[in-house]
């Protein structure tokens, strides 16, 4: 008999990390943003976009709810809020 | 053909015949001289297996470990302290079902560091998910050899095998054996299929995470085939004892005049050849003294251990091994065989003896079979030396 032995690898889009947030998630304000870049940056898994001013965005389906790109942004452009539906993350 | 060997370079011998593709160990007393020779055969040009000379045990069994998942049949051998270095990837194996075959030349363990034999090393590792075999003599380390690769591989089982044959006793003494040609391994033990393997062209990932989701059902899976085995083993030693000869029955236990027998020793190991003779000795005087021989302890025989023992009144445990603090280890699995059964002995008395390579005579023997009452003995530990213990410290 075997359980669960091998796995044919992935690419890194495979693993949905998104499913790793537990209380919390960043939300992007778009009001004070200068486009400096920094959160995405720092994004560990590397899954924040965005090019002008007030336009940037992370994917949720990626996002492991850190709390990193909240820390760095110099313009608390970036809150941390309380995750409400657990659907959402996936 | 027969030749008068030394215990290790038979195993040599034998792994020789397997023709592994990869070798890695590193030395430790008393496995050394099954390596070196192993090592010697592959400059010589006799072997052409590639043997990986490493820093510790753990590459080692980490060299073996990474060669047979890329699908050659692969060898390693320890003892004692090693075969700990080695624990971590010793589960590895089993867990990642790698139909490996390690020799353990069975030696105590530190501290005090001692060289000489008991079957503490093996014994502590039993847990790991591999199938162990005791040898009794070195014609069965030989022979337990192509067996246990030939189980090892089978793609129903695919669990790595241990070898255990008593350090020194075993490994160092010398013996008359059976050396096979070539072809007759062949047609007993094909060459290796891997059932699944590393392979750039069809890549597969092994031995990765596997979460609260999915762990238990891979100690299930091991636990289950462990079962098969206790059926797959006997049908694998039928056809080895037919193709060359020998007699090992099922090759889980061996009964040596049990069927009447009024006491009944139960051991494994080396240790079975001295309590033969003392059974002989005393059916010879008309006592009725038989002798129960583990071969396999993982997967433990509970059946057969059961049929052997059922109409036994009295049982003594004869463990070369202590589990600290609790029963000695076989004891526990002999009394774990008559738990919720209709048939039970009258007593199952424990007995240690042998650790760290105190000789077990045939007068320890007698000792444990006079031992052996209708009062049942907790733990006994034969030629224990009263005057070596203190109370309070004293240096």
């Amino acid at each position: 008999m075997f359980g669960p032995l091998t796995v044919d690898p992935k690419k890194s889009k495979g693993g949905k990390t998104g499913a790793w947030r537990i209380q919390v998630r960043p939300q992007y304000l778009q009001k004070n943003c200068i486009a400096c870049k920094m959160c995405v940056l720092v994004c560990p898994e590397g899954c924040v976009s965005g090019k002008e001013k007030n336009a940037f965005f992370t994917d949720y389906t990626y996002c492991k709810g850190c709390g990193l790109c909240a820390f760095v942004c110099p313009k608390k452009d970036i809150v941390m809020v309380e995750e409400k539906n657990q659907e959402e993350k996936k | 053909m027969k030749e008068f060997l030394e215990g290790s370079r038979a195993v040599a011998e034998a792994v020789k015949l397997c023709k592994p593709g990869v070798i890695s160990a590193y030395p430790i007393t008393p496995q050394t001289h099954i390596v070196e020779e192993l090592a010697q055969m592959c400059a010589d040009g006799h072997l052409s297996s590639q043997f990986v000379n490493v820093e510790s045990e753990h590459s080692a069994a980490s060299v073996v470990l990474g060669a047979s998942a890329a699908g050659v049949r692969t060898y390693t051998a320890s003892s004692s302290q090693g075969l700990l270095l080695m624990g971590e990837v010793i589960f590895n194996i089993a867990g990642m079902r790698l139909p490996l075959v390690l020799t353990c030349a069975n030696r105590a363990i530190s501290a005090p560091i001692n060289i000489w034999n008991d079957q503490q090393d093996s014994i502590s590792l039993r847990d790991a998910g591999w199938i162990q075999l005791y040898a009794q003599d070195n014609q069965e380390a030989m022979d337990f050899h192509f067996i246990g690769y030939r189980l090892s591989e089978d793609h129903g089982i695919m669990l790595p095998t241990m070898v255990c044959m008593d350090g020194f006793i075993l490994t160092h003494g010398m013996e008359s054996v059976d050396v096979f040609a070539q072809d007759k391994v062949d047609a007993f033990l094909p060459a290796y299929t891997p059932l699944y393997k590393l392979d750039t062209a069809e890549p597969i990932s092994m031995g990765l995470l596997a979460d609260p989701d999915y762990y238990l059902e891979t100690r299930y899976a091991i636990h289950d085939t462990m079962k098969d085995v206790l059926k797959k083993l006997p049908v694998i030693a039928e056809e080895f004892n037919a193709k060359v000869g020998r007699d090992y029955k099922d090759c889980l236990v061996e009964e040596y005049c049990t069927k009447d027998a009024e006491k009944v020793i139960v051991a494994m190991g080396s240790v079975c050849g001295t309590i033969k003779e003392v059974v002989d000795q005393c059916r010879a005087k008309g006592k009725k003294v038989g002798l129960l021989r583990l071969i396999t302890y993982r997967p433990f025989p509970y059946t057969r251990v059961y049929e052997a023992l059922k109409d036994v009144p009295k049982i003594a445990v004869l463990a070369k091994a202590v589990s600290l603090g609790a029963m000695a280890p076989i004891a526990a699995e002999i009394k774990n065989a008559f738990s919720g059964k209709k048939k039970t002995p009258q007593v199952i008395s424990s007995f240690v003896a042998g650790l760290g390579g105190r000789d077990i005579t045939k007068e320890s023997i007698q000792d444990i079979i006079r031992k052996l009452t209708t009062k049942e003995v907790a733990q006994d530990f034969i030629d224990l030396k009263p005057e070596l213990l203190k109370e309070s410290y004293g240096g």
